[in-house]
């Protein structure tokens, strides 16, 4: 079965000039399907405004769709009796490192989660142990948020999902407010909980070299999914992530321009220094 | 011209809690430079950049701009804040006026400027940042992110600035966002000569643009040259967490296999025609 | 300015006191400010100054500390004591000029410099012992029978705990945007009053939007973490009294009965 499914899902908002007339509908997500297996891990890219945001908050029931369906391991976000059973199989991580942890400190942070769902005291320990140990934050469990750095912050929200044990965690643009050696520090932590715990990734990004290691890349664009495939197909398409506004990796995009220039023998695709060294035959 | 001389700024200095946020800094930056100001956060760059218009007051060193202390007993500092402007990160979040005219004309208004200099002044900065005119009586809030950006980066430009400092006018953009902000400022600074500092964390982001590097790390100094002499330390940037630009590495790599390719070469377009140059003369 | 208040301050170090649970420390506090407003003379002044001194040396946080927060109140002290010195009636004690200080005047400043310093220190004890977090936690313990009359004392405390959570980052964002409009040339300290309330208007409302987009992220976030009210609630850190606590409920009722009694029966 499927941990992700949608069906023609859309999303609509009405705007409204300044005396609350309508002025017109905005479709933020239109007619979007797509299915997730469990285990995968799945890049979304976009621009700002093209969607994938508000994709994110339907995965986890904060938003409901005005046409169509979602399905989390089988159950429909829109009936009323499956939300928190869904929120808590869909973790959500948002883009402001600030403004989603609640705790004053770091372990009560992570054991918000747990104490919502009502889990037995001693468990809750055990899962916050567990949680902070699997993002490596356990040593910083008794210090206060604002003491940890932007990319520490991050990894204690993913620790607070993770307590609440999701099969799947959505994670909004977490990177997008760190410096460079935050955005390593997460996506790290991010990959280990794919890789080890087997949990459905999400991970909504605009900085391409975070989703070189996705199976599956979706690109979104005015609210429409507008390309789908692994990062290799998907940045083998330089033209076309350029009309979408989006970049590519700049090795990549060397290698794309030197296979246009004459190099005709060069794969499609290229991530690593490596990579180019190889194809261009100089070892 | 400012000249930074022995900069010290020692946080809640004299108290158990004391730390330092800049070790005897000294800098020159000279009219019309294009310059690149690098570390990882923390590296004291943004403490040092409050220096440059008198926000903070270092412990000990001196500033001068235009042979000027600014810290002497009636300097007018208002007058230093017009001269020397900064851009602070995340700039949208100061806007407050009803319309992005109006919020543009908040800085020359507090000049003392008449009215139809600041308003001049505002029109000026907004074509400058590439605000068209049909966004001017709109409410600051309702505009996309990469507009408000520029909206607040015309507040201080409508200053008239000599130098222009900005605190990481990319973070939080898309791609296109990126570029699009990084190409409007070079090219005011083509146009206009006016002085930039543009403080990031990204080597990649400003090695296109600009003339001088900048690099902070422990709230020293620890690079200050051309960019292709600060890249060609990649391996110590490593170090210190930076990281050179992607095409400095592949260059570098190249080389090391025997490739005749140009090391200095920072944009892929660069990096192009001299791997295609190295690998003809190579391979005939 | 803000450094020096101490209230509301944590003092981190390991205590008996600090080891109290929070419940007994809000309870013990109210029963010494209590205490303090029942005694009269100067013999239940002296005991209740010495349990003060008591708890303070249990509770291991240097004295100095203590006082650094009396800073905060040294006008609002000085001001009681100049009314009550100089505007009591009663019996002179000294007479100059216009001016006459009165037995009753010195005997009322007296006791109430002492009743607020006593007050101020008592409650210092508990909030530097105490972590906001625990604070609030054994308020909303404390206050759970006003659930029953519809309280909603669940949300009051969490929305107190979240407030304290933020007032750091409130604070960090306030001396940023202040500065970035000082840098647009803003002028926040000169002219009169409403030159100065104008002023404001470019720091209060990018603050208050922040704000607002911050408490939208917040309540997001939260109810993506199942958050929904105080029912079906478990906690990670539930108060439990232990013996070290009955004790302590115990010390402080035999020290109210002596205090209270020592002060009608032997006047000073």
């Amino acid at each position: 079965m499927n941990i992700i499914k949608t069906q023609k899902l859309t999303f609509e908002y009405i705007r409204r000039d300044d005396e609350g007339n309508v002025e017109g509908i905005t479709k933020a997500v239109d007619e979007v399907d797509i299915e997730v297996e469990a285990g995968e891990f799945i890049a979304i890219l976009g621009h700002n405004g093209s969607g994938k945001s508000t994709l994110a908050k339907h995965l986890n029931a904060i938003l409901y769709p005005t046409e169509g369906s979602v399905y989390i391991d089988g159950k429909d976000t829109s009936e009323d009796g499956n939300i928190w059973e869904i929120r808590q199989i869909a973790g959500m991580v948002f883009q402001n490192p600030d403004n989603q942890i609640i705790g004053q400190v770091v372990e009560e942070d992570v054991g918000f989660g747990p104490e919502n769902m009502g889990v037995p005291t001693a468990e809750i320990w055990e899962r916050v142990s567990e949680s902070l140990r699997a993002v490596g934050m356990y040593e910083h469990r008794k210090k206060s948020p604002d003491r940890l750095s932007g990319g520490q912050k991050q990894r204690v929200s993913i620790a607070g999902v993770l307590a609440m044990h999701p099969k799947c965690i959505v994670l909004d643009e977490p990177t997008a407010m760190l410096d460079p050696s935050g955005r390593k520090e997460v996506v790290r932590a991010v990959r280990a909980l794919n890789d080890v715990e087997n949990i459905t990734i999400i991970f909504i990004t605009h900085y391409m070299e975070e989703i070189i290691h996705a199976d599956r890349v979706f690109v979104m664009d005015e609210g429409k999914i507008a390309m789908t495939g692994t990062p290799r197909e998907i940045f083998s398409r330089v033209d076309e992530l350029k009309g979408l506004r989006l970049d590519v990796p700049q090795i990549t995009l060397l290698a794309h321009e030197l296979k246009k220039n004459g190099i005709k023998d060069l794969p499609s695709a290229i991530f690593t220094v490596d990579e180019l060294l190889c194809a261009l035959k100089i070892n | 011209m400012l000249i930074l001389d022995h900069l010290t700024h020692i946080y809640d200095h004299g108290t158990a809690m004391a730390s330092t946020a800049l070790d005897d800094i000294s800098l020159v930056i000279p009219p019309g430079q294009f310059i690149g100001l690098i570390g990882h956060t923390g590296s004291g760059k943004s403490t040092l950049v409050q220096h440059l218009n008198g926000l903070l007051k270092p412990t000990s060193g001196n500033i001068y701009f235009n042979g000027a202390d600014i810290h002497d007993d009636g300097y007018d500092k208002k007058h230093l804040r017009s001269k020397v402007g900064l851009v602070f990160q995340y700039p949208e979040h100061q806007l407050f006026e009803i319309d992005v005219f109006t919020d543009v004309c908040f800085g020359p208004k507090n000049l003392g400027l008449d009215k139809r200099e600041i308003e001049l002044r505002a029109y000026t900065a907004l074509k400058q940042v590439g605000i068209d005119d049909e966004y001017f009586y709109q409410s600051p809030f309702e505009l996309s992110g990469g507009q408000k950006r520029r909206v607040a980066i015309a507040g201080v430009l409508a200053m008239k600035p000599e130098i222009l400092i900005l605190d990481e006018p990319t973070a939080g953009l898309d791609p296109r966002g990126r570029d699009e902000i990084l190409g409007q400022i070079a090219l005011l600074k083509a146009e206009t000569g006016i002085t930039v500092i543009l403080v990031s964390h990204s080597m990649e982001e400003v090695a296109k643009y600009v003339e001088r590097i900048i690099v902070m790390n422990k709230n020293k100094i620890a690079y200050d040259d051309s960019p292709a002499k600060v890249f060609a330390e990649y391996k110590k940037l490593e170090e210190i967490g930076l990281s050179a630009p992607p095409m400095t590495y592949i260059m570098y790599a190249l080389k090391e296999k025997g490739l005749a390719v140009d090391t200095k070469a920072l944009t892929v377009e660069t990096a192009r025609d001299s791997i295609l140059m190295a690998l003809k003369i190579g391979n005939p | 300015m803000i450094k020096d208040i101490t209230l509301g301050q944590y003092y981190q170090t390991d205590s008996i006191i600090h080891r109290l649970d929070p419940r007994v420390k809000l309870v013990a506090t109210v029963f010494f400010i209590i205490s303090l407003f029942v005694v009269r003379g100067f013999t239940g002044f002296i005991l209740a100054g010495l349990f003060l001194v008591f708890a303070i040396k249990l509770s291991k946080v240097p004295f100095k500390f203590m006082v650094r927060g009396m800073k905060a109140i040294i006008f609002l002290l000085l001001f009681a004591v100049v009314f009550n010195l100089f505007l009591t009636p009663g019996e002179p004690a000294v007479s100059f000029w216009k001016i006459t200080i009165t037995w009753e005047g010195i005997r009322l400043a007296l006791t109430l410099t002492t009743r607020l310093i006593m007050l101020i220190m008592g409650s210092s004890v508990m909030t530097l012992t105490t972590t906001p977090n625990n604070l609030t936690d054994g308020m909303e313990k404390l206050m759970k029978p006003l659930g029953y009359i519809k309280v909603p004392v669940h949300e009051v405390v969490m929305m107190m705990s979240i407030a304290l959570r933020f007032i750091p980052i409130l604070f960090k964002e306030t001396d940023k945007i202040m500065k970035a409009q000082i840098a647009r040339g803003a002028d926040f300290e000169s002219g009169n009053l409403i030159k100065k309330a104008k002023s404001l208007v470019p720091l209060l409302v990018p603050l208050f939007i922040s704000a607002f987009r911050r408490a939208n992220d917040l309540a997001m976030a939260m109810e993506a973490r199942c958050y929904r009210g105080g029912d079906h609630r478990t906690k990670m850190k539930p108060l439990v009294y232990k013996t070290r606590d009955r004790f302590a409920y115990l010390g402080m009722l035999i020290y109210l009965i002596i205090t209270i009694f020592a002060d009608r029966m032997i006047p000073l």
